[in-house]
């Protein structure tokens, strides 16, 4: 039987709550980065030394995510397990909505939001920022044609053309990812970064907190519908995916800092991001490591596979969300914190902050248009949903059965 | 008897007529934009007027570090007046294009104190990084940011090993005309490029000579017969994280 899509129009109050919380915090985002605009940067917490701050956290968190939300399309299409088909279309649009609202925050984050097509008409190739804005802008246009191969029905009939898309939204996805770990990894100044594995862990970090966004919204529309959109087989694969992400993040961190302790040099900002850095120490054992990471795991360890339940996913999805935030903090702000290293084995001290650990106290404003973000990708697939059929009706895998 | 139809009477006018407008009021507010923009594109800065820089030239600063004094800050205050930055007091945010650093062997305890700017590097990071090309290398070696196409992402920041760039965190007035500033971009020291395309010196070796040890020397490195060239000749001199490959334009001596 082939799964049927619909439309979701029908709200309950919970979900027109919803919606208006995230159209509220939107508002709110705006009013920010207006605010922002017309008093300059003084009124956020950055400064010459923290030059990106929450909201380039909440952005790259969300533009990452965009490309690992499209995880389950990539799996459906490209691996052919077709036990995830029918959540592909919403994985697609998610993954759209996701960009949409990380982009937005790092452009009204700019000095000169007004300038963004300057951006567009002046490019430098030699810039990986400039390179972004050609995979990001592309990622939306391959994925718009790959719901439309999923979705038209003659578009659909043809699987070579369903495939070529599939093929070129999964290599354009590693890309565009592998771009934005390489804005990091290419600065070779600053200890923090300068590592080729920020590439890599990225990627991995995309496909977690990607999943972890699918899964939280197809959870609130299985909510909505009152239907079952996940048995608890589908509860179990998307438990064994988690785990299997969770635990290369975790490795690839686990390289990450100890590649660095393994140079005397670079000791020094591992033990202040690890152990004596203040804030980031918390933000990383506590945030990162113990909420974001290994709580989920053990619930997901915990008990067996279908007593889980949907509660208990949703759960383990908004914890290693939680997880992801912290983890672009210290490595965006903590990163930035610890001084550059302008004379090697000499102390330095000036006016501008030379040898000194940088402070760093966000403000409502940068908050507020961070969290806009999430509220503008929220809303946005609140509308696509509206609009056009991106939900399944019937129960996946009693439709179409388990991997080829 | 036909009647006579005006221009303005006749349809589609309020659209041409609001057209017309729209072009003028473009025309007036861009082409100042797009003239300076022209003016202001890497390579097309003159020494003399119409002149492009020339790539035979390499300007570069030399600082004796043995005799820069320590507390003296006579080459930060003529940059300051010269360029018109410094009126904020808050140094988290406020710009410094130039500034004094203490440096000191925890080994030895040697200590020196030395001016730090802009490193004008032959590969400067930041010209790398910047999507939008703002940042850019002149053909003579001065790193600059073309103002009219920064768009504040604030990247080159993040790649200057030096720390040299500050970020316009403020609505800002009484600009110098020399030194074109603006809320929400990026800007570092110039190599006072207005000053060296008239013949001058930059305004902080001026007043390093006048005022303090005469630790700043400036010139072309390319001219073997330069100053600059037969003292970096005659003795070592270093770039400040040489590691890195830059190349910087300026060296240090006694460091």
């Amino acid at each position: 039987m082939k799964t049927r899509f619909r439309t979701l129009t029908d709200h309950s109050g919970l979900f027109w709550a919803m919606i208006a919380t995230n159209v509220v915090f939107l508002a709110l985002g705006l009013a920010a980065a207006l605010f922002m605009e017309s008093h300059g940067h003084i009124v956020t917490g950055m400064s010459n030394s923290i030059v990106w701050g929450l909201p380039h956290v909440f952005a790259v968190f969300l533009v990452v995510s965009a490309s690992g939300a499209l995880n389950v399309a990539s799996i459906s299409s490209v691996f052919n397990r077709l036990a995830y088909k029918p959540y592909a279309r919403l994985s697609g649009v998610l993954a759209v909505a996701l960009l949409a609202g990380g982009l937005s925050v790092l452009v009204l984050d700019l000095g000169r939001p007004e300038r963004v097509f300057i951006a567009m008409t002046h490019n430098n190739f030699r810039s990986i920022f400039a390179w972004n804005i050609y995979l990001y802008s592309g990622f939306v246009t391959i994925v718009a044609t790959y719901l439309f191969s999923m979705m038209d029905r003659g578009a659909s009939r043809s699987a070579a053309f369903g495939k070529g898309v599939a093929w070129t939204a999964f290599v354009w996805r590693l890309a565009l990812t592998t771009g934005t770990g390489s804005i990091f990894g290419f600065l070779i100044a600053r200890e923090a970064y300068d590592a080729a594995i920020m590439a890599p862990l990225f990627i991995a970090a995309s496909f977690l907190y990607g999943l972890s966004f699918t899964v939280a919204v197809l959870l609130t529309m299985t909510r909505e519908t009152r239907e079952e959109l996940m048995d608890g087989e589908m509860i179990s694969k998307f438990s064994g995916l988690f785990l299997i992400f969770s635990l290369t993040v975790l490795f690839l961190t686990a390289i990450q800092y100890l590649t660095r302790f393994y140079s005397p040099a670079h000791r020094g900002v591992e033990l202040f991001l690890l152990w004596n850095g203040g804030v980031y120490p918390l933000v990383f054992w506590i945030g990162q490591i113990l909420v974001g990471t290994l709580l989920p795991i053990a619930i997901l360890l915990h008990s067996r596979t279908r007593e889980r339940g949907p509660a208990a996913l949703m759960l383990v999805s908004v914890l290693f969300l939680f997880g992801g935030l912290c983890q672009f903090y210290v490595i965006i702000i903590g990163g930035q914190a610890w001084p550059l290293d302008i004379f090697p084995g000499l102390v330095a001290s000036s006016s501008f902050g030379d040898g000194a650990v940088a402070q760093y106290f966000p403000t409502v404003p940068e908050a507020l248009l961070g969290i806009s973000g999430v509220a503008l990708a929220m809303l946005l697939v609140a509308l696509a949903i509206r609009v056009l059929p991106f939900v399944p009706v019937v129960r996946p895998s009693a439709s179409t059965g388990t991997p080829a | 008897m036909t009647p006579l139809i005006r221009d303005e009477d006749r349809p589609g006018h309020d659209r041409r007529g609001f057209l017309r407008a729209a072009g003028a009021f473009a025309a007036t507010v861009l082409a100042p934009g797009v003239t300076l923009y022209a003016f202001g594109a890497p390579g097309d800065s003159a020494a003399a007027p119409g002149a492009p820089a020339s790539s035979a030239k390499r300007w570069g600063m030399l600082i004796d570090v043995s005799k820069c004094g320590d507390g003296c800050v006579a080459c930060v205050t003529a940059c300051k007046e010269e360029n018109g930055w410094g009126e904020s007091g808050d140094p988290r945010t406020g710009a410094q294009w130039i500034r004094k650093v203490s440096i000191r062997d925890p080994k030895t305890g040697w200590s020196a104190d030395l001016p730090l700017m802009c490193q004008h590097c032959a590969d400067p990071p930041c010209a790398e990084v910047c999507p939008t090309g703002a940042s850019f290398k002149r053909a003579d070696g001065i790193v600059l940011v073309d103002k009219h196409i920064c768009i504040g992402c604030r990247y080159c920041m993040m790649a200057c090993p030096y720390k040299a760039r500050s970020f316009v965190h403020e609505p800002i007035d009484d600009q110098k005309p020399n030194a074109p500033r603006g809320k929400g971009t990026v800007e570092s020291c110039t190599l006072c490029v207005a000053r060296v395309d008239a013949g001058l010196k930059p305004a902080c070796v001026d007043a390093c000579s006048a005022k303090a040890g005469g630790a700043m020397m400036f010139g072309d490195l390319n001219d073997p017969g330069s100053d600059i060239a037969k003292a970096v000749k005659a003795k070592a001199s270093a770039a400040i994280r040489s590691d890195l490959g830059l190349d910087p334009g300026v060296r240090y001596q006694n460091l």
